[in-house]
């Protein structure tokens, strides 16, 4: 295992030198995780003040991000929000992650009844159109950030119910795992012990991209009315708020949130792509 | 859908759709008007069941009423109803006794199709504006006017109105958007056994003699007019068409009038007013609307708001100048920091209260919460570009007395379910009445009957006594003085704090001249002239 | 072939009636109340039961179930409260306007990504693969909302290149003959010039802003495809015979890289039916899902069950049509089946 480990580090560390775009990405998101955790100590303001008399003030020594509507300071908004996004992302990928790869393996484990269920689940989300079905949710249960975890997750768990079944029906009957079976291994302990260790890493790929779609999500519902309660900081309310001051010349209110939000995506989705990289076992050879 | 309907309205738009244009564009730019607004119409039926407030603008330049108000100059010089003086429109001239009004109708007048005019057409469009329900039948009833047997057809040009108590606003009512008159004979051809009234048929057809004819109308995309030429109810209108196209988008709205695309448009955010005041291509407007407030609303039939000392708190601790700087950007009138006592008759007139942290934080104290408390804090999300920053500064100077809130935003189409409800304890909102009288205002927003405008549920008999008196009172210096005890009981109890009286905002290009403000907040294209 | 459809088809079958009961659960647990929209500002609580019998609305949850699903099987989708217009109407002359936008998005998205792929893929990990790549992926990064708010602040209010966003026409020109209810086909089809520039001119942004939000997938995609055509054996035997880069490039390479992407159009085009939601909103295009959008925030029930049922109608038969067409593609599928 140390050795196989070793390999797989020093795979790692070959791709990512001939990958500088992913080794940039892991950096952003390293630092991305940063500001999020350090939020509270780094904003220079209270997220939250307002001081109508300084409103709509431009990129200065003071509010390098410039005030918004309500004299409210965009940096600080910006790196608020920053946790709050990466929260509520965070979570709803752990969410779908825990809920669709244990169905997905159930149903690629067992086959038959929890199959054809899980399969039938899957296809029927995967035939809404899914930021409608986002919104039904959000619009249904209440705009809490709980919903928006929770109808994010919804809409991803097709990717990762399909995903894992696959992957376990594949290794169901390959000989390791019968070799476990034959060694007195109970079925549950195999599929712990054999099965998800093994699918982690694909899985792992689909956790970075998801991470980016669910910020996205969250930003569209917020657009649309949908998202998390004023005056609380999140990108996408300050995104699509500060869109109505694009024509008027404060171009500040909607780009900086807008930029962040576009960095963290990117940040996600580059890192994704190589993860992907990384595992495809023809850029091994 | 019924196939055969799907064919007919696709045949029907195919229709429209090859007739020949005009190739002379710039022309038919001349003589069109092109308004834009955030929604457009739903039902082109005043009387409709749901129908929205768009859907009342092509009422009102489609169908004709018996009278409309007259003229007047504001402070600003801009045209402005009048709605102490009354004139014709369907009808010619009115005979007015203490019991019963008489109409002449114009005997040129004809409906779009060519049939005239009769008071049979009046007698029909009334009886179902009385029995139909809903919005309409309650506008009627503001005016006592309230049973089909009170519109009694004289003969062919001549019809009554019996009344059934001496009420002042009888003959205005006559005069709001409501009570138009249809075509009948049409109408009833497209009634059906289940559907007598022709609701159904009304929504989408037009069947008035009014000063616009409906071209055509995509809903939710636009809504085309053309002006009726052979239209008695006035002097003949400046422009040939209308166009009037929905724009979701604000930034939209404001980059297209920048640009001189769009003619015009209500819809904008007041800080877009504000600084296209500086456009040398744009002239704006902006009217105090009348009998309207934006108020903060208090529960008074729950605790903890039924303490008056603790509403009296909130009254002292709102930011109202943060508010009118940052949230309207001037444009509207201040309603704080008046006298203690009512100065003249009129409404709305400022209240006593100021931003006072310090007499806030004594009164909590009286009022047995010096430690504060939490509640929630609501606002309709429809309108949530001027509530949700009102919110956001109330919530932050409401924190600072210890009052803790939880802002809540509600859909707009659950808003007056949950206005209904008369369970938030702490809301924002605005009211405002179409006839601009103080015992009108108060009569819906304060009196104990609880209508769903008295969003506090705020009941105190003397009030009741005071707003029912006054409504009734034939004597001016009694009602005057009526009037004046009850605004002062208002100030002094507080369960509702006005913040500001808005303004009906237009930007329209510096070609567009005409413009005039009416009580329903919709565009007249009657007078409008385009150069 | 055929047999192959009907099953396809007839395993969809569970799928939809899903969509119908979610949909259905999902528009009555909304927070609004059309029984109070319904009977206007001034109602009495009295009013509003009134109303809500009218419609049917003080039913159990089962009964009002089976109407829908009485009125569905007879083709009637309801009527919408904020438009007064029956369902069925206004989704069949709004899905035009949609799918011309969408189908114009992705049309612009393959004819930049899918080149962009093939010729990242003859130098992979090159600047242009790199480039192409952050690009791509930056594109899927962005909101579409505010990329199209972007577009037409600088090319309609900055420049003044791009025309105002109004819809699918200019004011002042009137909709060609409805044939397919492609405003630019129809407009080609009875040869009128000057309405097809238009309609054309209107559906740069919105669909610029759409194909933006589709590049990452089809340029990814692509070049994993070539990649692995280009590194076969007959890719070999062919450069040994001395054929021209390009030559390989696009007659054998891409000619067999073609199904992955084929796949993956569909996937991007139900994707991309989804994005439109918000593009149509910010660009005022008369389309369903700017249709949809509104009446879920209103509790407009009739319209979103509609729209979501045409959704998956759609989403089912486009993943038939690219089966059906990946069968006639690449005959291994077909003897399999």
């Amino acid at each position: 295992m140390s050795a196989a480990s070793s390999t797989f580090l020093a795979h790692a560390r070959h791709t990512l030198g001939g990958n500088p775009v992913t080794l940039v990405a892991a950096c952003l998101a390293g630092l991305l995780i940063l500001v999020a955790l350090l939020a509270p100590w780094i904003a220079p303001y209270d997220p939250l003040a307002t001081d109508p008399i300084n409103k709509l003030q431009p990129p200065s020594a003071s509010h390098w991000f410039g005030t918004d509507q309500l004299g409210r300071d965009v940096l600080s908004r910006v790196i608020a929000a920053t946790r709050l996004d990466l929260a509520i992302a965070v979570a709803s990928v752990a969410l779908v992650f825990v809920c669709g790869t244990l169905a997905g393996v159930a149903a690629g484990y067992l086959g038959g009844w929890t199959d054809r269920i899980v399969g039938r689940l899957a296809d029927t989300i995967m035939a809404f159109p899914l930021f409608v079905l986002a919104m039904g949710i959000v619009a249904a249960l209440g705009n809490s950030v709980g919903n928006i975890v929770l109808a994010t997750a919804v809409v991803n768990f097709p990717l990762y119910a399909r995903i894992a079944r696959a992957e376990t029906s594949v290794r169901r009957t390959q000989g390791w795992v019968e070799a476990a079976r034959l060694c007195g291994h109970s079925e549950l302990s195999i599929v712990l012990t054999q099965l998800l260790p093994n699918l982690l890493p694909i899985m792992m790929v689909q956790v970075s991209l998801t991470l980016g779609y669910a910020i996205l999500n969250a930003a569209g519902l917020s657009f649309i009315g949908l998202g998390v309660r004023p005056p609380t900081a999140e990108w996408g309310i300050m995104v699509a708020e500060g869109a109505t001051y694009i024509i008027s010349g404060e171009w500040w209110l909607a780009l900086f949130p807008g930029l962040a939000l576009m960095v963290a995506v990117l940040t996600f989705n580059l890192l994704g792509d190589g993860l992907r990289d990384l595992l495809d076992p023809r850029r091994r050879t | 859908m019924k196939r055969r309907e799907f064919l007919k309205a696709s045949t029907a738009s195919a229709a429209i759709a090859s007739m020949p244009w005009n190739p002379a564009l710039g022309q038919a730019r001349r003589d069109t008007l092109l308004a834009i607004s955030e929604n457009g119409p739903n039902n082109l039926d005043i009387h409709g069941v749901g129908t929205n407030r768009p859907g009342y603008e092509a009422s009102w330049n489609v169908y004709d009423r018996l009278l409309t108000f007259g003229v007047k100059k504001d402070a600003q010089g801009q045209d402005h109803y009048d709605y102490t003086k009354l004139e014709p429109e369907l009808a010619e001239s009115w005979n007015l006794t203490p019991t019963s009004v008489t109409f002449k109708l114009r005997r040129d007048a004809k409906f779009h199709d060519g049939t005239p005019v009769t008071a049979k057409d009046v007698k029909w469009s009334f009886d179902r504006a009385v029995t139909v329900g809903g919005f309409p039948t309650f506008q009627m009833r503001a005016g006592s006017l309230e049973k089909p047997e009170q519109f009694v057809v004289v003969d062919d040009n001549t019809l009554r109105i019996d009344f059934l108590r001496s009420d002042k606003l009888t003959m205005p009512d006559l005069a709001v958007p409501v009570p138009v008159v249809i075509n009948s004979g049409l109408a009833q051809k497209n009634a059906t056994a289940a559907d007598p009234w022709a609701m159904e048929w009304l929504k989408g057809n037009t069947a008035g003699s009014g000063a616009y004819m409906v071209e055509r109308w995509v809903p939710g995309t636009e809504l085309v007019f053309r002006r009726n030429d052979d239209w008695k109810g006035g002097p003949r209108p400046a422009l040939q068409r209308v166009i009037w196209r929905t724009i979701p988008q604000a930034g939209n709205r404001r980059a297209l009038l920048e640009r001189g695309d769009a003619d015009i448009s209500f819809d904008l955010p007041n800080k877009d007013f504000n600084e296209l005041q500086g456009n040398q291509r744009l002239s704006i407007i902006g009217t105090p609307v009348e009998n309207a407030l934006q108020y903060i609303g208090m529960n008074c039939a729950q605790p903890p708001f039924n303490n008056v000392k603790l509403r009296q708190a909130v009254a002292y601790a709102i930011p109202y100048q943060a508010i009118m700087d940052a949230v309207v950007f001037g444009r509207a009138k201040p309603m704080f920091g008046g006298r203690p006592q009512a100065i003249d008759a009129s409404w709305p007139q400022p209240h006593p209260y100021t931003t006072d942290l310090d007499r806030a934080r004594a009164l909590m104290a009286e009022a047995g919460f010096p430690n504060g408390l939490e509640t929630t804090l609501s606002f309709d999300l429809g309108l949530a570009g001027l509530n949700e920053p009102i919110c956001v500064l109330v919530q932050e100077s409401l924190a600072r007395i210890g009052i803790r809130t939880t802002i809540n935003k509600i859909p707009g189409a659950n808003w007056r379910n949950e206005l209904l409800k008369k369970s938030m304890p702490l809301i924002t909102n605005t009211f405002g009445g179409w006839l601009n009288y103080p015992d009108y205002f108060f009569f819906w927003a304060y009196h104990g009957q609880d209508a769903v405008f008295n969003t506090m549920s705020y009941k105190n008999p003397q009030m009741d006594k005071l707003i029912d008196a006054s409504r009734f009172s034939n004597n001016q210096a009694e009602y005057e003085g009526l009037v004046k005890d009850f605004v002062r009981l208002a100030f002094d109890e507080v369960p509702r704090i006005p913040l500001f009286q808005p303004f009906l905002n237009v930007a329209m290009q510096r070609s567009i001249t005409g413009y005039r403000y009416w009580f329903h907040r919709q565009l007249d294209y009657r007078q409008l002239v385009k150069a | 072939m055929l047999t192959l459809a009907i099953r396809r088809l007839m395993a969809a079958l569970p799928s939809l009636v899903g969509v119908v009961i979610v949909t259905f659960l999902l528009t009555r647990a909304l927070p609004g109340d059309p029984a109070a929209y319904f009977a206007g500002p001034a109602a009495t609580v009295q009013a509003i039961e009134e109303v809500r019998q009218r419609l049917g609305l003080d039913q159990p949850l089962w009964v009002q179930f089976g109407n829908y699903i009485g009125d569905l099987v007879r083709g009637d989708f309801g009527t919408s409260l904020s438009t007064g217009q029956p369902v069925g109407f206004e989704l069949a002359t709004r899905l035009p306007a949609s799918a011309e936008l969408t189908l114009l998005g992705l049309l612009l998205a393959v004819v930049i990504a899918v080149p962009a792929g093939m010729v990242a893929a003859t130098r992979p990990n090159g600047w242009f693969d790199q480039a192409v790549r952050v690009t791509a992926t930056a594109g899927v990064s962005l909101p579409t909302f505010f990329t199209g708010l972007l577009l037409v602040y600088v090319f309609y209010y900055i420049l003044g290149w791009a025309p105002a966003p109004l819809g699918r026409l200019d004011i002042f020109y009137t909709a060609p003959p409805h044939i397919t209810g492609f405003y630019t086909l129809d407009a080609l089809l009875i040869g009128d010039a000057e309405t097809f520039l238009q309609a054309l001119s209107q559906l740069v942004l919105p669909a610029l802003t759409l194909g933006i939000f589709a590049l990452a997938p089809l340029a990814r995609i692509t070049r994993g495809a070539m990649l692995e055509v280009l590194g076969s054996d007959y890719i070999r035997t062919a450069r040994a015979a001395g054929l021209t880069p390009t030559r390989i490039l696009i007659v054998y390479g891409f000619r067999n890289a073609i199904l992955p992407v084929l796949t993956v159009l569909g996937m991007v085009l139900s994707f991309l039916l989804g994005a439109n939601v918000l593009v149509e909103k910010v660009f005022a295009w008369p389309g369903i899902g700017s249709f949809a959008v509104e009446a879920l925030v209103a509790s407009d029930y009739a319209p979103v069950q509609g729209f979501v049922l045409t959704m998956a109608v759609l989403y089912v038969g486009l993943n038939l049509a690219i089966d059906l067409a990946y069968g006639l593609l690449d005959p291994r599928v077909r003897i399999e089946s």
